[in-house]
């Protein structure tokens, strides 16, 4: 159906056809770049580009540092390598992605560093990195690391047992728990600029668990100083539990008396508990724990209860139900 | 135009089908020479997965971006497209099945080569498929993308009718919500690119549901405008 109407516009201030037909492609062709420049920028937007990272630079060697702990029993299973240890990484503080953490923590200066003791102790205060290695022997423990995503690696940390520094701190009776956190420096940790996370990242151990001879403060992997991306300069160790609990960069050991509430849990609680056990009958709703691919190998296997360390903890849980307190 | 028409068909459309497959060729060259991270196999998987993304992304635009700036022959590329995503999707459901659930067995009772193994492998995709349900509506965006790709050439179009056709083709929007989700429902916690591709899928499915109000709306304005002729 046509509807005529007069011409209201007089045929000289009508544009002429090429012109108008030139202009008209010039805007599409524009409009069209320009839509898919955006498209193409906003898909690539945040996009990992695969590219591999440089690993951590050698050279700080630690001094006097003890080989052969009995608790360094891998069943001869192979170390992963400097390499894979320090481009692979879950440190939130320095990026979400695996890579980022090698990266983004290059500049990371960790000189005059203290940790802060506090609540349920009889001396509280400020420890350098020195004042806790003090009197100590840096032991070697080639430990199996499980990530809660199903992966793993060997790892030979270099630490002190997480029970020295606590005996010298003198817990009082009421001292139930041990509150560890991270350093909160959005400034130096651009990681923390995004609320990923509740910052700073926070773990605890029940005090048996901490105790235990198998729990350390690492300072070092493969006898040199711990590099960036895994926790400089003293970080937790906790083989029969999950990759998560071992937090980082630790500026605050507290004693309380009541249970603390750790970051993932506080993130996902149907997701991450207290305990995180490494435990292959207890699934995360989102993935299988039955099996885990170890970091460098194609056929996965089988993940072991306690993360293999079944003999020393277990006696620990004997009271708790393990699939209710994951 | 004749000219136009050939270099779209020997020139540009050729080149356009490398740079589809430039994804699939780095990601194998990178895999081979050690350029992906320490766990190269979880690199591939993701990889795939996010691409197919921004393929189904992509043939979304084809029709707004036709549209809206009047160049008719993006059109010519849709299918292409399409079948970009079908492709990666494809892909990205492989390496899961065999670097997740065959490299995952563990145990191969009957050697490595037997129907033991295939039987196990089976039952290990039905199971996760049934009990990870950011699994079950991955399967589901691929699976729904299989009749598009099926019915994709000029003879299934004229066998099933334009109109036909182009109902079932919608199923696409499923594929694009439903592979959202699949991201999101991943994401352990930093969810900034699943909400980058949910915003696009938005923007790109919010066109449609916008014009079609529009149209609605114009067919009636059309009709009450209309003077009843004898």
């Amino acid at each position: 159906m046509l509807i005529k109407r007069p011409a209201d516009i007089r045929s000289s201030e009508i544009t002429d056809k090429k012109l108008y037909l030139n202009r008209r492609q010039f805007i599409q062709t524009a409009g069209a770049i320009a839509g898919a420049a955006t498209g193409v920028g906003v898909l690539t937007k945040g996009a990992a580009v695969l590219h591999a990272v440089q690993p951590a630079a050698h050279g700080r060697k630690l001094d006097n540092v003890k080989k052969g702990s009995p608790f360094s029993n891998t069943n001869g299973e192979v170390m992963n390598t400097w390499e894979q240890i320090t481009t692979y990484n879950n440190f939130y503080e320095f990026g979400t992605d695996k890579d980022q953490p090698a990266e983004l923590s290059r500049n990371f200066k960790t000189d005059g560093w203290s940790v802060s003791v506090e609540g349920e102790c009889a001396k509280p205060g400020k420890y350098s990195i020195d004042d806790i290695l003090k009197g100590e022997t840096i032991e070697e423990r080639i430990y199996r690391m499980r990530c809660v995503e199903a992966w793993s690696m060997v790892i030979p940390w270099a630490g002190i047992p997480l029970g020295n520094l606590i005996k010298r701190c003198g817990p009082t009776p009421k001292a139930n728990y041990v509150r560890m956190s991270t350093l909160l420096d959005p400034k130096r940790m651009p990681g923390q600029r995004l609320d990923v996370l509740e910052w700073p990242y926070v773990e605890a151990l029940r005090m048996d668990e901490a105790m235990h001879p198998l729990a350390i403060l690492a300072v070092g992997i493969y006898g040199e100083a711990l590099p960036n991306q895994d926790g400089a300069p003293i970080r937790l160790v906790v083989p029969w539990k999950y990759g998560f609990k071992g937090v980082k960069s630790i500026v605050k050991i507290e004693f309380t008396e009541k249970q603390p509430v750790n970051s993932w849990q506080k993130t996902a609680p149907r997701e991450y508990g207290f305990y995180a056990n490494v435990n292959p009958e207890v699934n995360h709703p989102r993935w299988s724990q039955a099996s885990e691919r170890r970091i460098g190998e194609f056929f996965m296997r089988k993940t072991l209860m306690f993360n293999g360390y079944g003999e020393q903890v277990a006696s620990l849980y004997n009271n708790i139900d393990l699939k209710k307190n994951f | 135009m004749a000219d136009r028409t050939r270099i779209i068909r020997f020139v540009v459309k050729p080149v356009v089908f490398l740079a589809g497959l430039g994804p699939a060729v780095y990601l194998t060259w990178a895999a081979l020479t050690g350029h992906l991270s320490a766990n190269p196999l979880s690199d591939v998987t993701n990889e795939t997965g996010v691409w197919t993304l921004r393929f189904v992304a992509i043939t979304l635009t084809m029709t707004p971006l036709r549209r809206l700036t009047g160049w008719n022959d993006v059109i010519k590329f849709r299918r292409m497209m399409g079948l970009y995503a079908f492709f990666y999707g494809m892909l990205h459901f492989t390496t899961y099945v065999v670097l997740d659930r065959f490299a995952g067995l563990v145990e191969f009772p009957g050697g490595i080569v037997s129907w033991t193994t295939v039987r196990s492998l089976l039952k290990s995709i039905g199971g996760d498929i049934y009990q990870r349900p950011f699994i079950t509506i991955g399967f589901t965006a691929l699976v729904l993308m299989v009749p598009l790709a099926i019915t994709s050439t000029a003879g299934m179009i004229r066998r099933l009718g334009g109109r036909r056709w182009n109902q079932l083709h919608r199923l696409v929007y499923v594929t694009a919500i439903c592979g959202v989700i699949h991201y999101w429902w991943l994401v352990k916690a930093d969810i900034r690119r699943p909400q980058t591709y949910a915003a696009i899928m938005a923007i790109l499915l919010g066109y449609r549901v916008v014009r079609v109000f529009q149209e609605s709306r114009r067919r009636l304005a059309v009709r009450t405008a209309a003077p009843v002729k004898p």
